[in-house]
């Protein structure tokens, strides 16, 4: 009984241990205080929140600050679709977005990945792909202001994923979608705060 | 007699049995030796003709455990790839929302499409799968492409279509931007080199040299005063005379220490200031073998017909810029004709090409108009502050339709480039003749952005 004890004893204080090396090797912070300090984390909705927010501030101050400046001062240098072929020509907001999910998929040190998906895209690619995509653009179109969260299984993998509403923020947006030669015999008029499609942020559990 | 038929077993036995060791020994030997003929005996199956110049140095793909190494591929391909802006790189599929897709076809290794050793399989550009793969992806093309309704999933990948990494003169807006064009454009040049340009202004330090500034030396005997005679004749009169690179410069590890003096030239040396070129020459067939670490590449080696009295010529920068000359000129046309005997290179010199070629030269058409080999073999890339002219001899064969951006659309319409290179007539000919097939992608994009165009108008009518 008593060597049952000592082993329960010391296999406690051996998980422990590991517990507190764990904890000390992944805060990322080597001070004796921070060691000290119980280990604290966010949530995957948490972290998709704020990796979505910096991705839209980014695209934003982008359409904002570069593209439509550069069209207001009448820049020689415009916002092109086929900007690699085009002269003085730079990516359009939603391509530099899309550049930036392709540099995340490319950095195994992400640890997520992101994409734009709709269910009216230009792009026969950004069709939502997995029924949780569909459900979930169905969702933040049918509920406005509301985001949609939940967990998937792909490829054997289990996913935390949050799906976050599109919008029409900026006219060129939608007149070029509305405009665009790849929308479909159904695609509709969008106008202003119209949610266009979804973002998509997934983290592996 | 027992005794005589034991010793009779117990010798066919020690012959088996020493056979058998000799046979392990050499396979044995095999898997461990550097990249020889012996190991020959170890290929499974007829390499690719892209590979198959290497395919004795097992270890450019495999690992020890003769195990596929994926990085290979990449490590040689890598840069080709993203240059043309590849349309499924294998990041693509990194978005879990592909793991059904690539459950189906792995598209993310390499030899999913391109197996080696499996020439039964193997279909042009290496690729190994039936040609109709696009299906796995692509079924419903045609709810957004009517065009495309009732045609097979095997003819996508036909020339003047689509390819599946290098749509760069393939994809629609490119197709119908270019609808229209006449079959030769007005103007019609190659891009200028500017090596020399940029070589010397880069080092305004450097003059240009005459004969009495060689360095070459003369040896003491005056054994070698006719070969150094000659090869200042010859060097006075090139460019590197012009920029002021000195004999020593090549043939000196240690240009301040003379005896450090080699009359052979590594390509090392060359390297040192044509770094591209000699990089990039190590990328295509001619100089693979050597950037692998293996012997130069030999005409006796080619898959292609070569005349024979080039079997054993060595395929080194000096191959094709020989002596003192190093004449481009030279190395344009001839050089290539003196090895290659193939249909396409013996009809070269019967060809229009061969004929703007002859026009440039004799000074009766301006600079970079005419057309010699290398003007599509090697042809002139322009980089973020340079004109290169790649080495890598199959830089724009592989697919065909790379030659479009890279060189025939210098002088001819996309609609003319698309047809000549769909037939392989022209192929064999070395395009002495007009197309006589007619490539349907640019009308059938030309349409559809009409198509689009006319909705659009429709619409905004009140």
């Amino acid at each position: 009984m008593k060597r049952k004890f000592l082993i329960g004893t010391f296999t406690l204080a051996l998980g422990a241990s590991v517990v507190a090396t764990i904890a000390v090797g992944t805060s990322g912070c080597g001070s004796t205080e921070a060691a000290l300090t119980p280990p604290t984390g966010i949530s995957p909705q948490k972290f998709a929140d704020g990796v979505h927010a910096v991705m839209m501030a980014d695209r934003t101050v982008y359409a904002t600050h570069v593209v439509t400046r550069l069209k207001k001062q009448s820049s020689p240098v415009t916002a092109d679709e086929y900007w690699e072929d085009a002269e003085n020509a730079i990516p359009l907001p939603a391509q530099m977005f899309r550049m930036g999910a392709t540099l995340v998929d490319e950095n195994p040190q992400a640890g997520f990945n992101y994409a734009l998906r709709s269910n009216w895209p230009l792009n026969e690619q950004n069709h939502p792909k997995s029924d949780f995509e569909k459900k979930a653009l169905e969702y933040i179109g049918e509920h406005p202001g509301e985001n949609f969260y939940g967990e998937e299984e792909l490829g054997g993998k289990k996913y935390f994923v949050a799906a976050y509403p599109d919008r029409a923020v900026a006219e060129a947006c939608w007149s070029c979608h509305n405009e665009h030669p790849n929308r479909g015999d159904g695609y509709p008029e969008f106008a202003k705060d119209d949610v266009m499609g979804g973002v998509i942020v997934r983290i592996p559990l | 007699m027992t005794s005589f038929v034991y010793a009779g077993a117990r010798q066919k036995i020690t012959i088996f049995v020493v056979i058998n060791l000799l046979i392990a020994g050499y396979l044995g030997y095999a898997l461990v030796a550097p990249a020889s003929s012996i190991k020959t005996t170890l290929l499974p199956g007829t390499t690719t003709h892209g590979h198959y110049q290497i395919e004795l140095d097992c270890n450019a793909c495999h690992a020890r455990d003769m195990s596929f190494i994926q990085d290979s591929c990449v490590r040689c391909h890598a840069d080709e790839l993203k240059l043309a802006g590849d349309t499924h790189p294998a990041s693509k599929f990194n978005d879990p929302a592909n793991a059904e897709l690539l459950r189906v076809l792995d598209a993310q290794k390499c030899v999913t499409c391109h197996s080696e050793h499996v020439p039964e399989q193997t279909r042009p550009i290496g690729v190994t799968l039936p040609l109709d793969y696009c299906w796995h992806c692509h079924q419903d093309v045609a709810d957004n492409r009517p065009s495309h309704r009732g045609m097979t999933f095997d003819s996508c990948a036909t020339v003047g279509c689509h390819n599946y990494h290098d749509n760069s003169a393939l994809y629609e807006k490119f197709l119908d931007s270019h609808h229209g064009e006449s079959e030769r454009l007005e103007t019609r040049l190659v891009r200028t080199r500017d090596f020399s340009q940029r070589w010397r202004s880069q080092r305004p330090d450097r003059y240009p040299l005459l004969p009495e500034h060689a360095d070459n030396p003369v040896r003491a005997d005056n054994s070698n005063a006719d070969v150094v005679e000659r090869a200042v004749v010859d060097w006075a009169d090139t460019g590197h005379a012009a920029s002021g690179v000195n004999c020593s410069e090549c043939h000196q590890s240690d240009s301040n220490d003379s005896s450090t003096w080699s009359d052979q030239v590594e390509m090392a040396a060359c390297g040192n200031c044509h770094q591209a070129e000699v990089e990039t020459f190590g990328q295509g067939r001619h100089g693979m073998r050597l950037a692998a670490g293996m012997s130069p590449m030999q005409p006796k080696f080619a898959r292609l017909s070569m005349h024979s009295d080039a079997a054993h010529r060595e395929l080194t920068c000096n191959a094709c810029h020989p002596g003192h000359r190093f004449d481009t000129r030279y190395a344009a046309v001839q050089a290539c004709l003196n090895c290659h005997a193939d249909s396409h290179s013996s009809s070269y010199q019967g060809s229009g090409h061969a004929v703007l070629w002859q026009k440039e030269l004799a000074g009766e058409l301006p600079a970079d108009s005419g057309v010699s080999c290398a003007t599509c073999h090697l042809p002139r890339i322009e980089s973020s502050d340079a004109t290169l002219v790649t080495h890598h001899q199959n830089f724009n064969l592989r697919p065909i339709e790379k030659m479009i951006r890279s060189v025939c659309g210098n002088c001819h319409g996309l609609q003319f480039s698309l047809d000549s290179l769909a037939d392989p007539e022209l192929s064999l000919n070395c395009y002495s003749t007009a197309p006589s097939r007619t490539v349907e992608s640019i009308d059938m994009a030309h349409r559809w952005f009409e198509a689009q165009s006319q909705k659009r108008s429709r619409r905004k009518q009140p």
